[in-house]
């Protein structure tokens, strides 16, 4: 037992040492790493737990990544060191490559090459949120065959609400709280 | 004496940013700058602005880059650590009550009922960034197939998402070589 706990530990520092190490792009686009690593590879969380992390997550104060670390940490132990253990392996990189760019910082400004790996990360970036998206839009969101014509309803009402009618995302989201207890 | 007044006001401020920025890194900015260039007066305005750029140009998250940058200019390593706990604390001690409150409450009725609506409303919330960081990354119908080439293979493929980072950063780096081996051939012609 206390063997497997250990080998968890590891897995879970290796895992989000990698997402910490590859996460360009900001949190919305960390989310389709976390989401491959920990839904689709390790199933450490169930699709709909991965939602509802992502849903805390942008409802509580602080860095997405951290709330999602911190969060699948937890749901992965069952405990508060695993937490402690995620969190700390996602900023580590950022600790590593932060203080040595901190010293080649003039020679890194208006590097050509940083600049063209750049325009071709922000591309991707765009890509990989979108995949994030499209991966959370499941049967167990919306319904056995995608067939919950609410949920669908509440994605659009969503979409427009933030997108067009700029409703704070935290607004968004306990209205739909209010919303979910009333219909259904 | 004085380095230590300085790490425990650096922690407060850092605290401070972490426990009330919601929405995430990109929210996080304009409160750091607040805290530690004009109140603190720890960094100069244009300093600031090039660590934002650095900080957004590495992997990792966002804040956490930023934090780093400004805590390991005010006071070394040790300002690093400071600034980059005190920033996440916060969110990492809410999150965590919010995960234990959470898996105590999962056959709640109403919690879950209230999760069926708010699922489908946060795929919304992560759908609507798609479109305005594509404006920004300058998406035009040359290069659109790089968006939705990564977003199909992650989403239909199961790709890793690493090996499409990994594949944009060698594409960057032969496109900028490539650019470079034709100016300089310019260079010569123009010079013979």
């Amino acid at each position: 037992m206390e063997g497997t706990n250990g080998m968890l530990y590891l897995e879970l520092f290796y895992v989000f040492f990698k997402i910490g190490l590859f996460g360009f792009g900001g949190g919305a686009a960390m989310i389709s790493l976390i989401q491959f690593e920990l839904v689709e590879h390790h199933q450490w969380v169930t699709i709909t737990e991965f939602t509802n992390m992502v849903a805390v997550s942008q409802i509580t104060p602080g860095p997405i990544g951290i709330n999602c670390a911190t969060y699948a940490g937890y749901l992965a132990s069952g405990n508060v060191f695993g937490s402690a253990v995620a969190t700390f392996a996602l900023v580590l990189p950022s600790f590593i490559i932060m203080l040595i760019l901190a010293k080649l910082m003039s020679r890194f400004k208006d590097n050509p090459y940083v600049e063209s790996v750049m325009k071709y990360l922000r591309l991707v970036v765009v890509g990989l949120i979108a995949a994030a998206a499209l991966m959370l839009i499941t049967p167990e969101s919306f319904g056995e065959n995608y067939a919950d014509w609410r949920s669908w309803v509440i994605f659009i009402a969503a979409f427009v609400a933030t997108k067009w009618l700029k409703l704070h995302p935290i607004l968004m989201i306990c209205i739909a709280a209010v919303v979910g207890v009333i219909i259904y | 004496m004085k380095e230590l007044g300085t790490l425990g006001t650096m922690f407060l401020s850092f605290a401070k940013i972490g426990t009330f920025t919601l929405g995430g890194g990109y929210a996080m900015i304009p409160l750091i700058e607040r805290e530690v260039v004009t109140s603190h007066k720890w960094i100069e305005e244009d300093d600031f602005l090039d660590m934002v750029v650095l900080a957004q140009t590495a992997p990792g998250i966002l804040a956490m880059n930023i934090s780093i940058l400004v805590g390991n200019r005010i006071a070394g390593k040790r300002g690093a650590v400071v600034a980059a706990l005190a920033s996440g604390l916060p969110s990492f001690i809410i999150i965590l009550l919010f995960a234990m409150f959470l898996t105590q409450f999962q056959d709640n009725e109403i919690i879950n009922k209230m999760f069926c609506a708010i699922r489908p409303a946060v795929v919304a919330l992560i759908a609507v960034p798609v479109f305005s960081l594509a404006k920004g990354a300058k998406v035009s119908m040359k290069n659109v197939w790089i968006p939705v080439a990564t977003a199909i293979l992650i989403w239909g493929f199961s790709l890793s998402p690493i090996y499409i980072i990994l594949a944009a950063m060698v594409a960057g780096v032969a496109t900028a070589y490539y650019a470079a081996r034709v100016s300089r051939k310019d260079g010569t012609q123009k010079d013979k």
